[in-house]
């Protein structure tokens, strides 16, 4: 641990070898959310990055162990809230897994529908973020109104713009909302008609490309050592893609592209992400019509217990690899439980990818590695 | 040759943010497709989803009667404690003891709207409701009775 004292040094000194120590947040707009950067610059030149973390942690783990298999679940969509949908998928995979609970199909294709609505409202709302802090305002309300139709179809289908909480072990909470059909047909209208005015605004911007191209550079063997994964690591060249490599629920029945790229720069993270809007677009567009009639729930028992051993599930979250741990003594409660979050890992890479780099440069690198605090903290 | 790189730079950039604020300069011109609410000056025409999680009620007839059995499922549903359930024990007119609510104590401030309670309770007795503007001034107001007073239990639930 540090010491407090560290932290907190006299910014108006310089150090003997003119190194200047500035704290970034853990109240800075940039950071979105509390994180707490311990920058050591040289001039403009940043030295080193260190990340402090802490300021909202719940202690979720623990809280889960307390917690019976039902209702640990909607804990989870507090930690990665932008895919709070997947964070619970991934829990209900678990428990259905350990109890060998046969999940009706129609609950499947459900999930896996909403599950690429989160990530595109994920990425909407990353891509407007990323360019407000780069300088860029208007995306941010054009990204907000597509995204803003998915909320509105999370409403009315979970009750929730949010923290959804509709995935329950055996299926789903309800059933799906009538109209649901419906919006998600004009939602991918509206999606295609103006994701080429992302092209302009933002992409093909010659402002926002010379900010984001070459800076941030994330080779493909320190991606894999760091434990990256998602859009980052993909960004570098790396497959790793859990609905590829492990497919759950309907993935291995759907045809999509995993989205790579090979330069490892902000840039390129920023076009996986860009292109994996759409594919999550195709995904929905091969299911949204074959949803199958029955039952959205399948047979659970009244009181879950797990039986006893250890079980991991993982699935693929808008920001890479979400793992649960379980270890059970079988009875109704968890012993251990352990998340392995996406964001964690990928913020550990932050030093490695700007040291060096201006700090100008760190706004870019920071924000395409989409960082969300609750999910790295917990 | 650099001069020529600097032009191309010049004319490129240009061409990029004029794109851009072609794209401004459309919705300017539109505003039937500008799409934000006035939200505090919307209220009486704002509709909310049938499903929007913002409360736990309970629904009352005409007679002012609810299907509450008093079983305290939702209370074990609860992750958070939210629900306290107090029975007592009426007797009937043909001196059966039959179990029924006093009072159900429903606490909004600690309620993650996660909707578990009202997928555990057997008789559909209580509801989310769709209202969401819940500031008050004073913390106990959030802590509520949900039956009302004098209610009793619908005929024929057990």
């Amino acid at each position: 641990m540090y010491n407090q004292t560290e932290i907190i040094k006299d910014t108006s000194e310089l150090g003997a070898d003119g190194e200047l120590v500035i704290n970034m947040g853990p109240q800075h707009p940039a950071t979105h959310g509390v994180l707490h950067l311990v920058v050591t610059l040289n001039g403009e030149t940043i030295k080193k990055i260190e990340p402090h973390l802490g300021y909202i942690h719940r202690s979720i783990e623990k809280m889960c162990e307390s917690l019976t298999y039902r209702q640990f679940i909607y804990v989870t969509s507090r930690m990665d809230y932008l895919s709070s949908h997947i964070n619970n998928l991934g829990c209900a995979l678990l428990v259905e897994k350990g109890m060998q609970i046969e999940v009706p199909d129609r609950a499947k294709y459900v999930r896996v529908i909403l599950s690429e609505l989160t990530r595109i409202a994920s990425h909407e709302l990353w891509l407007g973020a990323m360019a407000m802090d780069l300088g860029a305002f208007t995306p941010f309300f054009y990204a907000f109104r597509e995204r803003e139709m998915i909320t509105d179809i999370m409403e009315d289908t979970c009750g929730a713009r949010l923290t959804m909480n509709y995935i329950v072990p055996g299926g789903l909470m309800y059933d799906l909302h009538p109209d649901f059909q419906k919006k998600v047909k004009a939602f991918i209208t509206q999606f295609k008609s103006k994701v080429t005015e992302y092209e302009d605004l933002v992409t093909n911007n010659v402002i926002f490309q010379s900010r984001t191209k070459g800076v941030g550079i994330l080779s493909a063997e320190d991606a894999i050592s760091y434990g990256c994964t998602g859009p980052v690591a993909r960004a570098s060249g790396v497959s790793c893609d859990i609905r590829k490599i492990y497919p759950y629920e309907v993935y291995d029945k759907v045809e999509f592209d995993e989205v790579l790229e090979t330069a490892g720069d902000s840039f390129a993270r920023y076009m996986v992400r860009v292109k994996e809007m759409n594919q999550s677009i195709r995904i929905i567009e091969q299911l949204i019509d074959n949803i199958p009639e029955g039952d959205f729930v399948g047979k659970t028992k009244n009181v879950l217990k797990l039986p006893k051993g250890e079980f991991y599930t993982r699935v693929e979250t808008a920001r890479g690899e979400f793992g649960v741990y379980v270890v059970s003594e079988g009875g109704t409660t968890p012993h251990r439980i352990k998340f392995r979050s996406p964001g964690f890992s990928n913020l550990s890479v932050l030093n490695h990818i700007s040291v060096g780099s201006k700090i100008g440069d760190l706004m870019a690198s920071m924000g395409t590695l989409d960082l969300v605090i609750p999910d790295i903290d917990r | 040759m650099f001069l020529k790189e600097y032009i191309t730079d010049v004319v490129t950039g240009v061409t990029s943010l004029l794109k851009g604020m072609r794209k401004t300069g459309y919705y300017f011109t539109h505003p039937k497709e500008i799409i934000t609410e006035q939200y505090p000056d919307n209220r009486a025409t704002l509709l909310m989803s049938d499903r929007f999680k913002g409360e736990v009620v309970m629904p009352h007839d005409a007679n002012n009667e609810h299907t509450c059995t008093g079983c305290t499922a939702c209370e074990l549903a609860c992750p958070n404690g939210t629900i306290k359930v107090v029975t007592k024990f009426e007797t009937s007119p043909e001196g059966k003891k039959k179990k029924a609510i006093d009072t159900l104590v429903y606490r909004l401030e600690l309620c993650t709207m996660c909707n578990l309670c009202i997928v555990a309770c057997p008789s559909d007795a209580i509801k989310m409701a769709p209202n969401f503007e819940h500031s008050v001034f004073d913390r106990t107001k959030l802590t509520k009775v949900l039956n009302q007073p004098g209610s009793k239990i619908r005929e024929g639930i057990e």
